[in-house]
């Protein structure tokens, strides 16, 4: 709740915003229950009782138009909002009427979320830090964030709201910090016995700042290789701020497919090997280099319902009984 | 050689998976629970109370039995998952800077997993069951519920299923994954210990017996409501506990599978859930949650359904907009089975998809905020009795619109990505669901109590009891509310900042006074026994009722119903009354009734030693035990000894007794 980055103060800000339009509601009903429980209460002589009174078309139509207008206006909040704020978006502005300059790159960081400890990597900048995540004030930020074994969340909370870290997936956050100073950042997802200590501390600097920053990191002198990744890699707890030079190109993208290890076939490939040989769909004609010759014969079988895109689905196009499997060979 | 044969024989069992052996605070639990046990154990052989036991109560198929069995469970379930509670709040308010507290991680992350397994399926599930299965019945002017066999079966599975999770405590461990035990962390490559292993085969043999008792009660609503009660005339109660057990036949089946996938994961070397070989952990969460989300509302409409039935009675009033209460009922069941992505918008589903589960998730508010209106229009030009059922109503509507609000809040996705997975949504749910669930089952069981044991319960302690919940709540959630918007997430066993300590140390001073509301709930059943002839309900009608339960004796006797009763309207017991209804006390009949049997409490014993053995992995046992399960479940179908019949002279003089009770209390 003490935001320093552009897109925490608006998240801040509709919390409170959607807050105040629930209590429209909610005060008014938590007095009428407190004013009717007294008023209405035995010992009490004042009051009409009418043990009959179970029905009024005007109070039901009240009853369930004022939640249903509350609902209306928190959905159009909800889905301007969810648009507007979606972490995959690029930025449009710095900070309220302060739009990103033209031809502003934002500053591209990988986040990964390791048992249990982060790891930045910097790939334009060429260096990689643990558990320490400096950025210079009103600049963009690009995270292309994963994860090793587990899901964790990505939470700074003074600079966005969280994302999951996922291993084998990448998601992403476009986020600027406003203001200088040290704060910290998390996991917001339980992975096991270190994840309470799993945090990494967010530095704000200036522009100046932030290359002596940098110069330091590449000054370190200690070169994030294989080898040191898969030591990194191992679990480990309470992990202190680690900086490196030279992180090996292409890392991110490397864990994102699990092959960092030698010898250990990237995801990438491997689905790509798996989809060459349709391994899945062994009757589906439209795949598999083996059967050219039957691949390019229109299937007779076919069912018109099937999907255009076999990609999207998981299962093997429906076919009439027999018919495919006639038709394949 | 001998190796070999130890593990043949134990699998993967040995002296080293006892860690009360080598742990200080395991052994003195152990030795207390042991102490205790044995005491039981003695007292009931010293009283031969065995025989009685048996008899009467485990292989019990009488619903009213079965229903307080039920709640017995929940309540000594609750202790344990209470104790789990202290034991987390005092160690988050110790465990600042320096001071790592007294709980290391392998030991709180059992803790909080057992905690939120414990109070969801083995005590929130049987408390609503079991109050389901006492009074739903009784509502309906039924002499039992459809599978009356079936529901005695659900009752033993469950309890089989809480017993192997008190296993765990003493041999081997319990999971450390957090209470849905997402996916991969619950993978055998990052859990290959027993504790994920109890926790699945715990909830899947406790999950069948929830599912028969689902399919059970809606059976029962559909069949055997007496003539006269059409859908529209049945009371509210009976419509929230038909619509909630309707929503967990169609969710239960999703979290079977998802474990089931998982089981096979862990044990046949699959890769549903596992991050390599094309495992999706994602699609884990999905199915628990599809499960998940509904749940709650398995949970809360039933509580609804109480608060409808107290407010009416205690107001002395018709319940206000009963069609749109039975209709708000029937939306939230619909509405709660889209709305499952909600529990994770962080994971990037596109802004499209988010958009549409938080506004789904919003519109459900729109019923259950209609629903709190008509309890507060039934206040209204009411002359409210505020006895302890009602006060636990007003509790109820104070706190729980709340949490609803802090629902919506969460259902927007740009504010849940501040406050997923933090101790604001942890403070949300138990909003709910104590202000929700756990508020309205204390009411139930205080306005039920008398219907089922001729008492009422003390009242000084059941204030006590009340103001220590009520008060303890409040306490306790509103500082994690608050160190929640600060940022902190959950599950963590260690905090840095020192100026969160404060609200830790205040919310631990509020589960001890909740601890003083759960001590006073059982001090009111022991006074309200001690002092029973003075709290003694003769009348069986001890509220001034407005449905069928009070109509008949408390307790009721074994059939209910001696003629079963024709209705005619709402509130079909206050319609009898102010029409002038006499009781019949001639021209009785037999009475047709389901025979008790063991085959229940056998089969569900043999599911728990099948459960324990492939959990350590002795698979001689495991295969025995489903050998002895296939062979009893076969064996009980040709049990035709299924029923026996009431004569019409002791229906007559069970009659009799309740005309004279009823004499002398005029």
């Amino acid at each position: 709740m003490n935001p320093t980055g552009d897109i925490a103060v608006q998240q801040r800000n509709l919390i409170l915003f959607s807050t105040g339009v629930m209590l429209l509601i909610i005060v008014p009903v938590l007095a009428l229950t407190i004013w009717f429980a007294w008023k209405y209460r035995r010992s009490n002589p004042n009051k009409t009782y009418d043990p009959n009174f179970d029905h009024s078309t005007t109070l039901e139509l009240v009853i369930w138009t004022c939640p249903l207008l509350i609902i209306i206006a928190l959905s159009a909040v909800t889905w301007t909002s969810t648009h507007l704020l979606d972490p995959f978006r690029p930025l449009e502005r710095i900070a309220p009427g302060k739009p990103v300059p033209a031809g502003t790159r934002p500053l591209e960081v990988q986040a990964i979320g390791m048992d249990w400890k982060w790891l930045f990597i910097y790939p334009e900048l060429g260096i990689a830090t643990v558990n320490e995540l400096a950025l210079p004030v009103d600049q963009p930020v690009h995270f292309s964030i994963t994860s090793t074994d587990q899901f964790n969340t990505f939470f700074a909370p003074t600079l966005a709201g969280m994302i999951y870290a996922m291993p084998t997936m990448k998601s992403e956050l476009h986020a600027v910090l406003n203001k200088a100073g040290d704060s910290w950042g998390y996991s917001g997802n339980y992975t096991g016995a270190g994840y309470s200590d799993m945090r990494f501390k967010l530095r704000g600097v200036d522009k100046a700042g932030f290359e002596k920053w940098v110069a330091e990191a590449r000054a370190s002198g200690k070169a994030l290789d294989t080898a040191t990744y898969l030591t990194l890699a191992k679990p480990s707890a309470k992990v202190p701020v680690m900086r490196f030079s030279a992180p090996m190109p292409g890392l991110f993208d490397k864990i994102v497919n699990q092959c960092v290890a030698p010898g250990t076939p990237c995801m990438v490939d491997v689905m790509r090997s798996d989809r060459m040989r349709a391994a899945g769909k062994p009757h589906d004609p439209d795949h598999g280099p083996a059967k050219a010759p039957a691949a390019h014969t229109p299937p007779t079988g076919t069912h018109p319902d099937a999907p255009k895109h076999p990609g999207m689905s998981a299962l093997a196009p429906f076919r009439m009984p027999g018919a495919a499997r006639v038709a394949q060979a | 050689m001998t190796d070999h044969l130890l593990k043949t024989v134990f699998g993967r069992l040995s002296l080293e998976s006892l860690p009360f052996l080598h742990e200080p605070i395991l052994l003195g639990t152990f030795i207390v629970v042991a102490l205790l046990g044995l005491g039981l154990l003695g007292v009931v052989t010293r009283y031969k109370l065995w025989g009685y036991l048996w008899n009467e109560w485990f292989t019990s198929v009488d619903h009213k039995k079965i229903g307080i069995m039920y709640i017995i469970l929940a309540i000594v379930m609750l202790l344990r998952g209470f104790s789990d509670a202290l034991m987390m709040r005092a160690q988050q308010a110790i465990a600042f800077g320096s001071n790592p507290g007294y709980l290391p991680p392998e030991h709180y992350d059992q803790i909080f997993t057992a905690h939120g397994t414990i109070m969801i399926f083995f005590v929130a599930i049987p408390l609503v069951v079991g109050i389901v299965n006492f009074v739903m019945p009784l509502q309906i002017g039924a002499r039992d519920v459809a599978f009356p066999f079936l529901n005695n079966l659900s009752f033993w599975l469950t309890a089989a299923g809480a017993l192997l999770t008190m296993v765990s405590l003493f041999v081997g461990e319990f999971a450390r994954t957090g209470w849905l035990s997402y996916a991969p962390l619950a993978g055998l490559q990052y859990s290959p210990d027993t504790g994920v292993d109890y926790y699945l085969w715990s909830l899947q043999i406790a999950g069948v017996g929830t599912t028969l008792s689902a399919i059970n009660m809606v059976a029962t609503v559909i069949k055997m409501r007496a003539p006269g009660m059409t859908m529209m005339k049945m009371p509210v109660f009976t419509w929230t506990a038909f619509c909630s057990n309707i929503l967990a036949i169609a969710i239960f089946p999703a979290l079977t599978a998802a474990f089931f996938l998982l089981m096979l994961d862990r044990y046949a070397g699959t890769h549903f859930f596992t991050n390599e070989l094309g495992g999706a952990p994602m699609m884990y969460w999905n199915m628990v949650w599809i499960w998940g989300h509904p749940e709650v509302y398995v949970l809360v409409l039933p509580a609804f359904g109480i608060y409808s039935e107290i407010t009416s009675t205690f107001t002395g009033k018709k319940l206000f907009g009963y069609s749109s209460m039975v209709y708000a009922t029937v939306v939230i069941t619909i509405l709660s089975y889209l709305v499952w992505l909600h529990h994770f918008f962080t994971m990037g589903a596109g802004p499209t998809v988010n958009s549409f589960f938080g506004i789904a998730t919003m519109v459900i508010s729109i019923p259950t905020g209609a629903k709190i209106f008509n309890w507060l229009f039934t206040m209204y030009r009411g002359n409210i009795r505020f006895e302890l059922p009602m006060m636990w109503v007003v509790a109820f509507m104070l706190t729980f619109t709340v949490g609803g609000m802090t629902g919506v809040l969460l259902a927007i996705p740009p504010a849940d990505f501040v406050l997923h997975n933090s101790l604001f949504l942890v403070a949300h749910f138990h909003n709910t669901i104590i202000g929700g669930v756990v508020f309205g089952l204390f009411a139930a069981m205080v306005y039920w109590f008398p219907k089922a044991f001729g008492f009422k319960l003390d009242e000084f302690w059941g204030k006590v009891a009340f103001w220590g919940w009520v008060a303890g709540y409040w306490i306790a959630w509103t500082p994690i509310y608050i160190v929640g918007l600060m940022g902190t997430t959950r599950r963590v066993n260690h905090f840095d900042d020192p100026s969160f300590q404060p609200y830790f140390i205040i919310a631990a001073i509020g589960a001890v006074i909740i601890l003083i509301g759960i001590l006073g709930f059982v001090m009111s059943i022991l006074v309200g026994w001690l002092k029973r002839d003075q709290l003694k309900d003769a009348s069986g009608d001890p509220w001034d009722g407005r449905t069928l339960e009070w109509s008949t004796s408390s307790p009721p006797p074994a059939y209910n119903f001696a003629f079963t009763p024709v209705i005619h309207d709402l509130d079909a017991w206050y319609d009898m009354k102010s029409r002038g209804y006499h009781r019949p006390t001639t021209g009785f009949r037999a009475i047709h009734m389901p025979r008790n049997t063991g085959a229940g409490f056998i089969l569900s014993a043999l599911a728990l030693v099948m459960g324990f053995a492939m959990v350590w992995y002795i698979w001689w046992l495991a295969a025995l035990s489903f050998a002895g399960l296939f062979a009893v479940a076969v064996g009980h179908t040709f049990n035709f000894k299924r029923d026996y019949y009431i004569p019409a002279e002791e229906v007559a003089a069970t009659e009799d007794k309740r005309t004279m009770q009823l004499a002398q209390g005029a």
